[in-house]
């Protein structure tokens, strides 16, 4: 168990600057996920701590050793891969015991300390068999597995649930949660699914273009997105971005189409407001509108789009405008709602986003 | 709908027509080579003998040079060229696939073409003086070695689809395991790509075994000819083939080659191996 | 996904030193050496083979001796020969027959496809020695199966091997290397996804509009491919020797079979078959680039 440091690391392929300048703390014990879209660079800064790549400049050090420069072997971390990695040609039983066999542990204690795990994580019964004879979930149990028999000193998961059907994923998510709570082992997790990363994790490290786009916990980085990027890569259905103009000395807001959003105390109540006629986004979570047949004060207009039922609550998209804005409703049976509705943002908790992305508050 | 059910069913017949066209003009040159080894009075001609015998057989095992041609000669060339091929080709292919090599694919295209242009009797002439100054003119290492230096470029073309099929994660998962870049080679990287390896094997095997050129330019000594050319021994003086006897050892001699393939066909089945993204 | 390094680049030159070193000594060095010797006088045996002396461009002057070079036996006849054999066996013997057996069978299992393909690989792989024999029983006038054939339709019976040299060793050479097309062909049409094709039935098109359409354009680099290594192989096979001998009369002497007589038989000049395999090799040279060029054209009009 040990912390992880990352100091100012480059790392590029070719011209293309995969990991950004990239300074990161993972704590002792801390359930760390990288969260981004494919490209963003996370599973190169997870490959970097294993040492499948190497820094072109920079500092990683894992506990008080720096290891920027050591090989895989000497980092002494544990690694669950996309596609698991179980070696075709060997059995369970000796895949889980690969990393023990390599650090010279004899064959009866290897099956002692494989059984073990084994029995822990509840696949003891498949050792004698072959990856191939297990099913998706038995075949990522076992790759954990190998990666827990090792004892190392912090595990490094690649999109370990992503080959897993929605079932499944569910009931490995909370399995790996709960063994790590068991372990307490440092955990580094990578993923591009971010109902997973909040699921998860202690803290949350959202990536775009290898740079560190926000870090959190996985409430902060829901409650207060710093930017646009991860305002519409945190949550589900994604928040409400509309674009347009400031205008201070009213109190509104004007979308691009004209549409006119009462704002109310909100510009009055930031320490750093925009100014009059600035570019700003505004973002609404769908939650946080409500939706009305008749007008209403504060309120915009906009026309029916569809309804989508989705068992325990409802979504509406309306189009405001050239806009769809998606209406949240905690609700399981669907509004009888006319073409035209009204839209009523909740204002308290909408966000005000500058022209380059970042959050005015 | 009626039409094109009609439509269907001739182009099945057609298909069927096509079928049996081809399978003639491909199986009749070599019927001949199922019939005369069991005829005693063999000609040229495809007949069924009325009672099959395996005299000819015997008269074949009773040349003491075409046998050890056969059993001697083709094993140690053929085995040689085996090994030396498909070691190198699996390290060459291993090594490009998992550096970073700049242009590798356009390179190993280009060592093919480079390999079919230097090849045949053009480059025998260079070959053989190179041989010759090697001091290994009818040596079975100087056979080997020629040949294991044609054959390589397209032995690491096809070494190069197996081991490029391999998910680097395997290797990755072994290094971050703490193997070392060797240990996880042994341990990890050859054991899949063992296919790969057998493929290359056999495919050279082959290729050693059939060779003709390269072993009579490159070889003196009767005894240390393989059998595509100890077929002259059943030569009459006045340079007419014994047809009984040559068609029984050119039996002998193929069976190998349609074993290994049944082998391949059967593992792996028989397709096209090497990457072809041109 | 970028291709990742496994090792660094120490290590990776490790693994690929046999193969550079085989390389260096097999291709590159006789690909070098042929040039000087080309120029000198080297024969096996007699005076010169000790001590060649430097002849400049004397052995060129013999090939290119344009008062008989066209004569049988010849450089001229024998490049001449050669072209007719590359056209006819290569390019529509075996490239035509792959290509039209890949499509015929495209998509297709069973006991049919099994057949054809096995034969196919069977002449294919059976050692050169031997179906040269089972040729020369299958082309003979009076007993071999062929006339057989024809004899019972009444078309005669033509002696192959005599009167029809070059047509005999070009069905022959047809036959011997179709399997490599075909594999080549057959393994590329598995790569074409077969909703492409579904999607153009449902349109309509019929199979020459499909062969057109879809197969053609996106098989396109693969048939390249295929035409450079087999124009090549094809170019320096040694095979018809076997059958023929080069005969009857020198009339199937290929370029390979003269570089053979020039440098093997006789006087074993290696000069003047040096010379002969400097221009085969240029020539070759000549031919992969000029597909290489067909290749990049593909390339940058997508």
């Amino acid at each position: 168990m040990s912390q992880i440091t990352f100091e100012n690391v480059v790392k590029r392929f070719g011209s293309v600057v995969a990991v950004d300048n990239v300074t990161l703390t993972i704590g002792e014990g801390e359930f760390v996920a990288l969260l981004g879209p494919s490209g963003c660079g996370k599973t190169t800064t997870l490959r970097l701590i294993a040492g499948l790549e190497l820094a072109d400049q920079g500092r990683i050090l894992i506990g008080d050793r720096d290891v920027t420069y050591l090989p895989p072997a000497a980092r002494d971390v544990a690694m669950v891969f996309q596609d698991y990695a179980l070696y075709p040609h060997m059995t369970i039983l000796d895949n889980i015991g690969y990393p023990l066999k390599v650090r010279g542990v004899s064959r009866a204690e290897r099956a002692r300390r494989v059984t073990e795990v084994a029995r822990e994580l509840q696949i003891a019964n498949l050792l004698e068999r072959r990856p191939s004879q297990l099913s998706g979930g038995q075949q990522q149990r076992a790759s954990v597995a190998r990666a827990v028999v090792h004892q190392a000193v912090a595990f490094l998961f690649d999109e370990p649930l992503s080959n897993l059907d929605a079932q499944l994923r569910l009931e490995a998510r909370a399995f790996l949660k709960h063994l790590q709570n068991e372990l307490g082992v440092t955990t580094v997790y990578v993923t591009h699914d971010q109902a997973e990363a909040m699921a998860l994790a202690d803290r949350i490290v959202v990536m775009r273009l290898g740079k560190i786009m926000q870090i959190g916990t996985p409430l902060e980085v829901y409650r207060n997105p710093a930017n646009t990027f991860v305002a519409s890569f945190i949550g589900s259905p994604p928040m409400n971005l509309l674009s347009g103009t400031a205008l201070v000395g009213q109190g509104q807001f004007v979308m691009d189409d004209e549409t006119v959003i009462d704002m109310g105390e909100v510009y009055r109540r930031m320490s750093r407001p925009p100014l009059d006629g600035q570019e700003i986004t505004l973002g609404i979570r769908p939650e946080h509108i409500t939706i009305h047949a008749e007008p209403h004060p504060h309120a915009i207009p906009g026309q029916l789009y569809v309804v989508q039922p989705m068992g325990g609550e409802t979504l509406v998209n309306v189009r405001v405008g050239s806009k769809l804005v998606t209406v949240r409703l905690f609700q399981d049976e669907p509004p009888a709602l006319p073409d035209q509705v009204w839209l009523k943002p909740a204002l308290d908790a909408s966000f005000v986003y500058g022209a380059d992305g970042e959050r005015l508050s | 709908m009626n039409r094109y059910r009609i439509r269907t069913t001739t182009s099945r017949a057609l298909l069927l027509v096509f079928a049996f066209i081809m399978s003639a003009f491909f199986a009749l040159p070599l019927l001949w080579l199922l019939t005369a080894p069991f005829s005693t009075q063999a000609n040229l001609a495809v007949k069924i003998p009325e009672t099959p015998s395996l005299a000819n057989f015997e008269a074949v095992f009773r040349n003491k040079f075409a046998i050890r041609a056969l059993f001697q000669n083709n094993l140690i060339i053929g085995g040689g060229v085996m090994v030396l091929v498909a070691s190198v080709a699996t390290l060459a292919s291993y090594g490009l696939s998992r550096t970073r090599v700049p242009g590798r694919d356009v390179l190993v295209y280009i060592l093919i073409l480079f390999s079919s242009v230097v090849s045949g009797t053009a480059a025998m002439v260079p070959l053989f003086l190179l041989i010759f100054n090697l001091g290994l003119i009818d040596t079975y290492l100087g056979v080997i070695l020629v040949m294991t230096g044609g054959l390589l470029p397209s032995g690491i073309f096809i070494m190069r689809d197996f081991v490029d099929s391999i998910p680097r994660s395997y290797e990755e998962a072994a290094l971050v395991a703490g193997a070392s870049s060797f240990r996880m080679f042994r341990d990890v990287a050859f054991p899949l790509v063992r296919p790969g390896v057998m493929v290359v094997a056999i495919w050279a095997f082959v290729n050693a075994w059939g060779a003709f050129l390269i072993p009579s330019v490159l070889l003196r000594s009767p005894e240390h000819m393989p059998a595509s050319i100890a077929f002259y021994s059943f030569y009459t003086e006045a340079g007419t083939p014994n047809l009984t006897l040559v068609s029984a050892y050119a039996f002998l001699y193929t069976i190998p080659v349609l074993l290994l393939y049944l082998i391949v066909n059967w593992r792996f089945g028989f397709r096209f191996f090497g990457g072809i993204k041109s | 996904m970028e291709r990742r390094a496994i090792f660094s680049a120490k290590v990776g030159f490790l693994f690929l030193a046999p193969a550079l070193a085989f390389v260096a000594v097999f291709l590159l060095y006789p690909f070098v050496r042929v040039f000087l010797l080309s120029f000198t006088n080297q024969t096996l045996l007699g005076t010169t083979a000790p001590n060649p002396e430097w002849v400049g461009f004397d052995n060129y002057r013999r090939l290119f001796d344009f008062d008989r070079w066209m004569r049988l036996g010849e450089f001229g006849s024998a490049l001449k020969i050669t072209t007719q054999f590359v056209i006819g066996s290569a390019l529509i013997g075996q490239v035509g027959l792959g290509l039209l057996i890949a499509w015929a069978f495209y998509r297709k299992k069973g006991v049919l496809r099994e057949t054809v393909y096995t034969l196919v690989i069977m002449a294919w792989i059976i050692p050169e020695t031997v179906v040269a024999f089972t040729w020369v029983a299958f082309l003979d006038r009076d007993f071999g199966t062929l006339n057989a054939l024809l004899d019972a339709v009444g078309l005669g019976q033509p002696d192959w091997l005599f009167k029809h040299p070059l047509e005999s060793i070009i069905l022959f050479n047809s036959w011997r290397g179709a399997a490599f097309s075909l594999l080549l062909f057959s393994s590329a049409l598995e790569t074409i996804p077969p909703s492409y094709i579904e999607t153009a039935e449902v349109a309509g098109a019929n199979a020459w509009q499909k062969f057109r359409d879809i197969f053609f354009p996106l098989l396109r680099g693969h048939i390249l491919t295929d035409l450079i290594l087999i124009t090549l192989w094809t170019f320096n096979v040694f095979t018809p020797f076997l059958l023929t001998g080069g005969g009857p009369a020198r009339r199937t002497e290929l370029v390979s079979i003269y570089t053979y007589r020039t440098a093997f038989h006789g006087q074993h000049e290696f000069g003047k078959g040096g010379a002969i395999a400097v221009v085969m090799m240029l020539i070759n040279f000549a031919l992969a680039l000029v597909y290489l060029s067909l290749i990049r054209r593909r390339r940058v009009h997508g």
